[in-house]
């Protein structure tokens, strides 16, 4: 038997994906009575609601409970960090689609209908619907704004020889997680409740209820087999349907089920933070950065949630992978009448490395200099000039090697020539490429939230039943953390079996996110099933009167001296001896730290690196391009499963994609969202894979620290290779300009930002020149 | 008349009746069959996880199976047909089918919710038994989302289990028991009109009978494949009484060819239409398959496309610059109206009470004619247009005999460009003429600012739409550019 562990094991659900056997929420039997939820929501931004006439809705066909406000046992609030997230709006909406009230009936159709009945007054007040104008109000704050300095910035930009200054505009992103936000809430006795939610975070999402109810947190228990993807969208916004199922439960004393239809999800939860960002470089003759400023101002929507969070792990990515000697990054948390935004694979940190990516392309622009050249002059060092902004010694560089491997591999200068030389002799059509290193502290920023607890089971067949905190998203979590627990007992994979997560079983967990599943619930997972080995290795030493150290578990057997057994023989014998065969495993990472006013510490246990070339083909008449070739190369340490690594690393390039180029959420100048569907909001479809797409892991990657098998986190890391393509577009627009100007462009680059970007270089050429060329 | 539906559930009969006939087969199966594999991602058919196939005679003896979105299509769709789903696909003792097997082999699924919607997109490709290449891969399932994996092991999975040809004689004996079974359900002798839960479907089996029961219920609302009427159900929750589909009406589904023209019944779907568009000029190709996905042209017909009035359907453009010409039926006969003259303000159109359009008159492109036709979209896949435009252009020596110019996006209803084609007509085919109709194209039109794009854009490339045309199509001597970043060369590997 080969070790589980860097093999390229299946998913653990793949075979029920395939089939279409696995349940999700909504495919789990309904039992007797079920009722269904739907949300009555704001047609005003921000208003005070001045009446709430709810007669029509309760009076309409199937309706059996409506609730607002008013109804909630306890404390109408879901905020995880922060109040100030209603359930049910009251007395004012702070959001066009926010919820005011919530309908059960008989069935989904009858429960939908009924919510447009509702008879509601409002007096309108002013919102805030844009981020600049949210920036320009200093009282329009959903926290403190942060500071983080090191050096002197002011006197190294004074003394620069070359200063370049800018604003660029980042829009956020819809999860778009293609099922969409559910939770079931079955009442038991006693006032307990029973959630089945598709939520990252069930141990949150238990007190949030619990709270809702007012019922103490033993009452709520809360279950996730799996999420039809989560991408930080289901990290604090599954609590949205949960505590709506779950009161409507309480009142009604049946089961009831909420599943928001795909424009409610849209409209109602969170995205990512949308970011405007200013900037001003000095650097020298070679690129290099002397002194930079960042300003960092995130769309917070109307509350704060996740936000401080999102915008702290801006700050901390705003050097990538860059030594910034002296530097400024000044960090608004902005208070808006939208959506409230939340976590999103990354969580602020592509937004903070969009921001230093941009000034590294403007520098090199400037200078007329290979961007990439420009960027690797500014790497951090190994021995010196390897210090973070916030202080912490960046330990495990590895980007300059990576970086160039990839360039190496991709054939990066070569083609570089060969596009330009293309683009001389093409006027309407113009390539691009650009290389964009990724460095990603792996850790939550919420020191405690770095902890992680598992459940380990053995059976007297030898079975194991394994639980950890983590939830299966999509991303793999169960089987590498199976595959960590098979290799501690020496048995095949098909004898651990990972079932649904839940709060009673491993109680007060983290939410799966900050990339940081793996490392926290393998870990945990791996010391419970160390602590039944060793029983299990007393048991055999005294059996057998060899030392228990001398114990090994291998093969599927138990090796003690001159004595095998196997596996599910030891089980019974310890049994027998009256030896417990199950154990609870901790995890809490180490290391780490951060203080908050210095805005210094050690906040990341390491870091993952990765690098991604990308060429794109523009239509200078309409804006529109094409992906024409990729190349990744992305650090994962010693890979656990590399099958389900590279699925991270590709899907997550993807989706950084899809957030820069034809994602795009537009909101009317009501701030009603009108990009609530597949049909408005353009997620990459398969059409938009570059047909040559090269993803690789780096194969001599292994982490420096003690993570679980010397691995590293995969989730979020990748996403930002995606920013590659937003340069490789910037790069082609550039292509157009006749005399060398750098392109302003914003993201999303939409065909339309694109055009618009090229048309000003063309205006800036001269006007009218281009139809005097076009005669030629 | 019959008043209930007959279908194939896999290989079981269903006999539905007293159902409410705008209830999707999507809710049907999950709620009603606890066949919960095919999954419900965003009710308007734009994600594809609620593909399934439907399998239906194809009139030659043979068997035509379409995958389609179960989630916008209403329950007597099924009738008469043979519907598959996940469910049905594992072989004897659960073995898995080979798409489903290519799939777990490629760890070509992540979270799994689209999963059933990629696999029965492709294993419909799959029961067709011919090899397709990356543009078709790509083509077929540009109607199913995925946000985990970024396409590329469904890619390779597709391209490992399609990519060879596979032996087709052993199709043959389950083609025809098939076919003898959907006989059996018996569903053509008699038209179908159901009543359930206050809403009542009737389904003509002639035009005859379909006009002559519009000049009965003349506010009835006409169904073609219901890919846009679906939507009134699932996300406007309307309330619709009463619906006669154009489905079974045989004048309405046939496609004729003559030497100068084509005629594609209303009811044709895209897919059934697609090869004798593709060869009428290759242009119209390039646009047929960016339209809605694999799944939205098994349904949607080109008459709905026009008659349900949208600015921003992609055919009108594409029709108005071919000089195509409307056949409207009532029950006191036909008659006959240009495209451009149907639309009459935003989703208004000539349609009078009683009438129904039957069929399309598409005039054969003379072999000397230029013909361009444009889809600018965020996406280019599976996107509704920002603007669309189609040309066409017949040269005399240099000069412009004839130019028709149809586009979408830049006003209420699509709309021909006459007083750009005026400025074209007579004058010298030069950049000169253009940039004077570019102008023009700027006077005739106030375009919308929307989510899709601003005015501004809009006007920019509806103009350079018409210099993109020109130079694909330059004056003779001068060089045609290709400025196209679709197929060939991009797509291929």
């Amino acid at each position: 038997m080969t070790s589980p562990i860097g093999a390229s094991i299946p998913h653990d659900s793949a075979r029920l994906h395939v089939s279409g056997e696995a349940l999700y929420i909504d495919d789990i039997p309904e039992p007797r009575g079920l009722l269904h939820a739907a949300m009555g929501l704001s047609t005003e931004a921000h208003a005070r609601i001045l009446s709430l006439d709810l007669t029509a809705v309760r009076a309409a066909p199937g309706v059996v409970a409506v609730i607002a406000a008013e109804d909630v046992p306890g404390i109408n609030d879901i905020g995880p960090i922060f109040p100030g997230d209603p359930i049910f709006a009251d007395g004012i909406t702070q959001y066009h689609g926010q919820v005011i009230f919530a309908v059960a009936a008989r069935t989904r159709a009858e429960a939908r209908a009924a919510t447009a009945l509702a008879s509601i007054t409002y007096e309108k007040l002013t919102p805030i619907l844009t981020l600049d104008e949210a920036l320009a109000r200093e009282d329009a704050r959903v926290a403190p704004s942060r500071l983080m300095k090191r050096g002197e910035p002011d006197l190294a930009l004074a003394r620069s020889r070359h200063r370049l200054h800018g604003t660029l505009y980042v829009g956020g992103q819809d999860h778009f997680y293609l099922e969409g936000q559910i939770a079931v809430a079955h009442p038991g006795e006693q006032g307990d409740m029973l959630i089945q939610s598709s939520t990252q975070n069930p141990s949150e999402l238990q007190h949030l209820v619990a709270h809702a109810l007012h019922v103490p947190d033993h009452s709520v228990i809360c279950e996730t087999r799996r999420m039809g993807g989560g991408f930080g969208g289901k990290e604090s916004q599954a609590a949205i349907p949960a505590a709506i199922a779950a009161l409507l439960a309480t009142r009604t004393g049946r089961s009831v089920k909420c599943r928001m239809d795909r424009d409610d999800d849209m409209i109602v939860t969170g995205k990512r933070h949308p970011f405007r960002i200013d900037y001003d470089v000095g650097f020298d003759d070679q690129g290099l950065i002397g002194g930079v400023h960042f300003m960092l101002a995130g769309d917070c929507g109307h509350s704060a949630d996740l936000s401080t969070g999102v915008n702290d792990r801006a700050m901390m990515h705003a050097d990538n992978c860059y030594f910034l000697e002296n530097v400024s990054i000044l960090s608004h948390r902005c208070r808006t009448n939208t959506v409230s935004h939340t976590a999103f694979r990354g969580f602020g940190g592509p937004q903070g490395i969009m921001a230093i990516e941009y000034v590294l392309d403007e520098i090199a622009r400037h200078l007329k200099r290979d961007p990439l050249l420009i960027r690797q002059r500014n790497f951090y060092g190994i021995t010196a000039r390897n210090v973070t902004p916030y202080n912490m010694v960046v330990e495990d560089n590895i980007i300059a090697a990576l970086v160039d491997e990839l360039a190496r591999s991709s054939d990066y200068a070569a083609r570089r020539k060969a596009i330009a030389a293309f683009n001389l002799n093409s006027r309407w059509i113009k390539r691009g490429i650009a290389l964009v290193p990724v460095k990603f502290g792996i850790s939550f920023t919420a020191i405690h939230l770095n902890q992680a607890g598992a459940l380990v089971q053995l059976y007297t067949d030898g079975s194991v039943l394994l639980n950890h905190g983590g939830t299966e998203m999509g991303q793999g979590l169960f089987i590498k953390v199976a595959q960590v627990v098979a290799e501690e007992f020496g048995i095949t994979i098909d004898r651990v079996r990972v079932t649904a997560t839940s709060t009673a079983k491993v109680p007060n967990t983290s939410p799966t996110a900050a990339s940081a599943g793996t490392d926290l619930n393998a870990k945990a997972a791996q010391a419970a099933a160390h602590t039944i080995k060793l029983r299990l290795a007393h048991v055999a030493a005294e059996i057998f009167a060899v030392p228990a150290t001398a114990v090994i578990f291998a093969n599927g057997e138990v090796i003690a001296g001159r004595n095998r057994l196997p596996f599910a023989e030891m089980t019974k014998l310890a049994r027998m001896q009256r030896v417990s065969l199950s154990a609870t495993g901790f995890y809490a990472t180490p290391k780490i730290h951060f203080d908050a006013e210095t805005q210094t510490g050690r906040p990341f246990y390491y870091f993952a690196y990765g690098a991604a070339v990308t060429e794109v083909e523009v239509d200078g008449l309409t804006g529109e391009y094409r992906q024409r070739r990729v190349d990744i190369l992305h650090d994962c340490g010693k890979s656990l499963n590399p099958a389900i690594d590279l699925g991270q690393i590709e899907g997550g390039f993807v989706q950084g994609a899809g957030w820069l180029t034809s994602e795009e959420l537009w909101w009317d100048d009501r701030g009603q969202l009108r990009t609530h569907a597949p049909s408005t909001y353009k997620i990459p479809a398969m059409g938009d894979l570059a047909p040559k797409f090269r993803a690789r892991i780096y194969e001599a990657g292994r982490n420096r620290e003690n993570a679980i098998f010397r691995s590293k986190a995969v989730g979020e890391p990748p996403l930002n290779l995606g920013i590659s393509v937003f340069h490789a577009i910037k790069d082609a627009v550039a292509a157009f300009s006749a005399n060398g100007l750098s392109p302003h462009l914003d993201a999303p680059a939409t065909p339309e930002r694109v055009l618009m970007a090229i048309e000003k270089l063309r205006a800036a050429a001269k006007p009218g020149l281009d139809r005097a060329k076009a005669a030629e | 008349m019959r008043t209930g539906i007959r279908f194939l559930l896999g290989t079981e009969t269903r006999n539905l009746s007293d159902v409410d006939p705008t209830r999707t087969v999507l809710d049907y199966l999950r709620d009603d069959e606890s066949l919960c594999g095919t999954k419900e991602g965003c009710a308007e058919g734009d994600c594809g996880a609620c593909t399934v196939m439907l399998a239906d005679r194809d009139g030659a003896g043979g068997i035509r199976y379409r995958p389609v979105n179960s989630c916008i299509m209403f329950l007597p769709a099924l009738d008469g047909k043979q519907l598959v789903t996940i469910e049905h696909l594992r072989g004897p003792g659960g073995a898995l089918h080979d798409v489903q097997k290519a799939m777990m082999d490629h760890h070509a699924a992540q979270c799994g919710f689209c999963t059933p919607g990629f696999v029965m997109s492709l294993a419909t490709l799959h029961r067709a038994g011919v090899a397709v290449d990356r543009t078709e891969i790509a083509d077929a399932l540009a109607g199913n989302l995925c946000r985990c994996t970024g396409y590329r092991p469904i890619y390779d999975a597709a391209r490992s289990v399609l990519a060879v040809p596979r032996d087709k004689t052993d199709r043959a004996a389950e083609t025809s028991a098939l076919a003898a079974k959907l006989d059996m359900l018996d569903t053509e002798s008699e038209s179908l009109d159901m009543t359930g839960a206050g809403r009542r479907f009737i389904a003509p089996r002639s035009l005859g009978e379909l006009t002559a029961l519009l000049a009965v219920h003349p506010d009835a609302l006409i169904l073609g494949g219901g890919t846009d009427i679906g939507l009134w159900v699932t996300k406007q929750r309307r309330h619709l009484p009463l619906l006669i589909a154009t489905e079974q009406v045989p004048e309405l589904r046939r496609i004729e060819s003559s030497e100068t023209q084509l005629s594609i019944g209303a009811a044709v779907p895209y897919a059934d239409a697609m090869a004798s568009l593709a060869a009428l000029h290759p242009a119209t190709a390039t646009l047929l398959r960016r339209i809605g996905s694999r799944q939205i042209r098994e349904r949607g017909t080109i008459g709905g496309n026009i008659a349900n009035g949208s600015p921003i359907g992609d055919m009108p453009p594409l029709l108005i610059a071919m000089g195509a010409v409307l056949v409207i039926a009532s029950a006191t006969g036909e008659r006959r109206l240009a495209v451009e003259a149907f639309f009459l303000g935003y989703r208004q159109t000539a349609l009078q009470p009683g009438e129904v359009l039957a069929r399309i008159e598409i005039p054969k492109p003379s072999p000397d004619i230029h013909l361009g036709i444009y889809k600018v979209s965020k996406r280019f896949d599976q996107d509704i247009s920002a603007v669309c435009a189609g040309f066409a252009l017949e040269l005399d020596n240099g000069l412009v005999r004839s130019m028709r110019i149809g586009y979408g996006g830049m006003a209420a209803t699509p709309v021909r460009a006459l007083d750009v084609e005026t400025k074209l007509i007579g004058a010298v085919w030069g950049l000169a003429i253009v940039e004077t109709a570019m102008d023009a194209i700027d006077q005739a039109f106030t375009p919308l600012s929307d989510m899709r794009a601003s005015a501004q854009y809009r006007r920019m490339i509806a103009r350079n739409l018409l210099l993109k045309f020109y130079l694909e199509h330059p004056a003779k001597g001068e060089t045609a550019i290709r400025l196209r970043l679709d197929q060939p060369e991009s797509l291929t590997a």
